[in-house]
């Protein structure tokens, strides 16, 4: 009944809220690609019949007693207080129960921990706040960040139907493969997890956790990171392609001939003008979340930029906080692992030029000086 | 009856506020108890507001990230250690000392200490919001090491847990003392009322607990400020540790929350039923089982982590042990009801609610303590609703029942029956349309503490941010029925529930006086 009148007032007030156009009333769990989860979703059925048989029970006694054991229609008071065969029975049945579902829970926990002999090994590192994947055998690196522009999430522009749930570079992995993740983290816990896949792990600083899947159809799988790891907790998505084995061959080919051949000229002198443009889609892909828009920041834990004392000051300075991290906030991430020697040039001439004006800023081949010393 | 003698004239007593200040009434003392739990119950009531708000819609709407990460800290805190324990402990004060023929607690001015402790802490947990960089937003089990980047109000609320801590633990010391050696002759311990000896197995968990988490928090200040690596991998500590420890301590306040609602329960359910509790024996049993087990579950928390498959197993079957004591106090209280005469005044109401709803919350406990089936839902709206089940609709409806059916005693007056019936049927509602949906959106795989979803969650959200502003509302309404009964309540009648059977109301006068059982009354018959 509450569900209905729910759906009632939802829908008319549906009707006026433009971002709902792509709402749907679930009700239950995702859809699972692998067997495992599959299973997980067959044993939650159980479960919730279980929970229907002992419901009926108890609460029909209780709606039973309430309409017919009441003063108002005369109902006199029995006076007993115990019963030991019944309470025996009520304890013994509940026990047998637990005993019947301990067994299929017990085969399917021990099936879902099992991730040897898995194909292909990915290493998934947690950094505040985006994933960071390493396929081990393959030589695979890459970062992997929200896609879904500002605008949207401040409500300036139409939220599309992948809202949050959508990255740069995703994973991609063959269909019918068992894949291992291997999971870690950079600074706290985040939790690498895919309902479509069934699978959820905790990223541990200092610690490698796994956990493995095997896909049985091709297609895109979204899910979030899923342990409290600050402020943009909620804006680090996990997306993971399933594809064909010829597909993800191709993919890993033309993922390993970008590594090798930079899309930046090591070695060129860029203009200012350059480096300031490509430096704002840095700002915006990795620096805005904290030091917001224009560089105006959130203090005290974000300094602005816009006007700062680091970024009006000396370059080297400011080159080495980017890099490293800063010693005084735990907040500022070392940058130097997550960018190219290009970004970095290109964002701190846009700090400096673009949001400031000092005027000065670095090429590339400074970037790269720096990091060797 | 014993005569209603009022001594206050006899005492010279502070009048005004300096009363409050310097009481050792154990009655004065759980007013002052009740009445701080329920300001804190609404300010932490706004925060969950504030929530709800930022999640009607998706996209951010009414505040950033970090302050809704900090929301969401403060929310649980105040609820947990500010609103739901005192109020139970205010149940204790006032109760305890007159179910059991005492004239007073056994520790009248470490009482009065114990209360003044809480307001101290509360304005610490507040007062971090004002603090530079926020309150922390590290959510109520203070994960390490997010904690290690919080500003000074991380500092300032881990001493707020101290300060509740030291008032736990002296509130739980009295509270055991009395029950052991202040009961009147022959109130043997298996007469004692439920709700007397779920407060003393209650005291034990806090006594064993609360020190737990002293620990935890101190390392994690030890952490912060000087130097030290408990939490920390790069110097040979273990975030996972902390996880440990906080739970180890976490479980078992979910029974220090629930189990002195169980008692109220016991007691609203036979006196409105007009009939004894069934199965008083297996009651005291069953809430010392669950009392043991609530120290051997602690990592059902933490099944995510990582814990090799052995240690989840163990986990998941002590888990699903609890079920079978929880399942006798649910048969205990049906068959106290079947073949009663039953009638609903808003206390058996509340007690009924609780009945059917904290039902539900066990059911979904036995959905999450199957292991594979909990990764799943870990960390999802699903956890979100399960424990809402068992601490709003379970200790909250609770609180309301044993405030509705001790009001006329404590303060001699009756509340309005048909706004008390209201305030009930709205909480009701309201209440399943916050938190039943949220299963659904858990189901669906909706992170907690984040402020903006994906579209496919907005449908779910919007129908639990109408109802959570509606169950506001309604306890905004019992705020107005409560002062109109203060205040212009109708004279309650020497027994106003015809079913009552425990000493508050078949030896002492309505309402009870300022001083009362001054010489114990005689139970040996």
């Amino acid at each position: 009944m509450k569900v209905s009148f729910g759906v009632r007032v939802l829908s008319m007030l549906s009707a006026l809220t433009p971002g709902l156009a792509f709402a749907e009333w679930n009700l239950n769990f995702t859809p699972a690609s692998t067997l495992l989860g599959a299973e997980i979703q067959a044993v939650h059925d159980l479960v919730m019949w279980i929970i229907v048989v002992i419901s009926i029970v108890v609460f029909g006694a209780m709606f039973w007693s309430i309409l017919k054991h009441r003063k108002s229609v005369g109902h006199k008071a029995a006076n007993f207080h115990e019963n030991t065969t019944i309470e025996i029975i009520w304890t013994v049945i509940p026990i047998v129960i637990l005993v019947a579902m301990a067994f299929p829970a017990t085969r399917l926990l021990l099936a879902t921990r099992d991730s040897s002999a898995s194909d292909i090994t990915i290493k998934a590192t947690g950094y505040q706040w985006r994933w960071g994947y390493e396929y081990l055998d393959e030589g695979v690196k890459f970062y992997s960040t929200l896609a879904t522009p500002r605008s949207q999430i401040d409500g300036v522009t139409e939220k599309t139907s992948t809202y949050l749930l959508e990255v740069d570079n995703p994973v991609v992995v063959p269909v019918g493969k068992k894949i291992r993740i291997l999971t870690t983290a950079n600074d706290v816990i985040h939790s690498w997890a895919v309902p479509g896949l069934a699978v959820k792990q905790d990223a541990i600083p200092g610690f490698i956790r796994d956990i493995a899947f095997k896909a049985e159809t091709v297609g895109t799988y979204r899910g979030q990171c899923s342990e409290l790891c600050g402020k943009e907790h909620g804006f680090m998505p996990i997306v993971v392609e399933v594809v064909s084995e010829e597909d993800y061959q191709s993919w890993i080919q033309a993922k390993l001939t970008v590594a090798g051949a930079p899309s930046f000229d090591p070695n060129k002198s860029y203009s200012v003008t350059e480096l300031v443009a490509a430096g704002e889609q840095v700002y915006n892909a990795n620096c805005v979340a904290c030091h917001q828009a224009g560089g105006v920041g959130m203090p005290p834990t974000f300094p602005a930029i816009k006007g700062g004392k680091i970024a009006t000051g000396s370059i080297q300075g400011h080159l080495d906080i980017i890099l490293n991290g800063s010693a005084k906030n735990p907040m500022m991430a070392a940058w130097g692992p997550i960018l190219s020697d290009m970004d970095l040039a290109a964002v701190i001439a846009y700090q400096r030029n673009g949001i400031n004006s000092t005027g000065d800023f670095l090429q590339p081949a400074d970037i790269a000086a720096a990091r060797s010393e | 009856m014993e005569a209603a003698h009022d001594h206050n004239h006899d005492h010279h007593e502070p009048t005004g506020i300096m009363r409050y200040v310097t009481t050792t009434n154990h009655k004065d003392i759980g007013s002052m108890y009740l009445w701080f739990s329920f300001m804190m119950f609404l300010v932490g009531g706004v925060m969950a507001l504030v929530i709800r708000a930022e999640l009607f819609q998706p996209g951010l709407q009414v505040v950033e990230p970090e302050f809704f990460n900090q929301m969401t800290t403060l929310h649980g805190l105040i609820m947990v250690f500010g609103a739901i324990m005192p109020a139970f402990v205010g149940f204790a004060n006032w109760q305890i000392p007159m179910m059991i023929g005492a004239p007073d607690m056994a520790f009248p001015r470490m009482n009065n200490w114990s209360f003044w402790l809480l307001p101290p802490a509360g304005i610490l947990l507040m007062g971090s919001l004002l603090a530079p960089g926020g309150a922390g937003g590290v959510g109520w089990t203070m994960y390490a090491p997010l904690t290690i980047q919080q500003g000074m109000g991380m500092d300032m609320m881990i001493f707020a847990i101290h300060i509740l801590g030291m008032s736990s633990i002296m509130g739980s010391i009295n509270i055991i003392t009395t029950i052991l050696n202040m009961r009147a002759p022959g109130m043997t311990m298996m007469k004692m009322p439920l709700f007397v000896w779920t407060w003393l197995i209650t005291a034990y968990l806090l006594v064993a607990s609360m020190p737990v988490l002293a620990g935890a928090v101190t390392m994690t200040l030890t952490d912060r400020h000087f130097g030290t690596h408990f939490f920390n991998a790069a110097g040979g500590g273990d975030p996972v540790l902390y996880q440990h420890i906080f739970w180890f301590f976490g479980h078992p306040e979910v029974y220090i929350i629930a189990i002195p609602a169980f008692g109220v329960i016991s007691e609203v359910i036979p006196t409105f039923s007009r009939k004894p509790l069934f199965g008083y024996a297996s009651m005291v049993y069953a809430t010392g089982s669950i009392a043991i087990l609530s120290f051997l579950v602690w990592a059902h928390h933490m099944y995510t982590v990582g814990m090799p498959v052995e240690a989840q197993l163990y986990y998941m079957f002590a888990t699903m042990l609890i079920a079978i004591p929880t399942g006798v106090k649910v048969f205990n209280w049906v068959a106290t009801m079947w073949k009663g005469s039953m009638s609903f005044e808003t206390p058996m109401l509340f007690a009924q609610g609780f009945l059917f709803l904290f039902t539900i919350g066990g059911f979904t406990g036995i959905v999450l303590a199957v292991t594979p089936i909990d990764i799943q839902l870990h960390d999802t709206y699903y956890v979100v609703a399960h424990f809402h089940y068992v601490m709003v609709a379970g200790a909250l409806f609770a609180a309301f029942a044993g405030v509705y059916y001790w009001l006329p005693k404590w303060i001699g007056k009756m509340y309005d029956e048909r706004l008390g019936k209201i305030h009930f049927w709205l909480s009701l509602t309201f209440f399943n349309v916050t938190f039943f949906v949220q299963h659904f959106l858990g189901l669906a795989g909706m992170p907690r503490r984040i402020p903006d979803y994906a579209l496919q969650f907005a449908d779910w959200n919007m129908v639990s941010s109408i109802g959570a502003f509606g169950f506001g509302l309604s306890q905004v309404f019992f705020l107005y029925v409560l002062l109109k009964a203060i205040r212009s309540g109708e004279k309650a009648p020497e027994m106003p529930w015809e079913g009552a059977t425990t000493l508050e109301w078949t030896h002492l006068p309505t309402p009870a006086p300022y001083h009362s059982f001054e010489t114990p009354p005689d139970l040996r018959s």
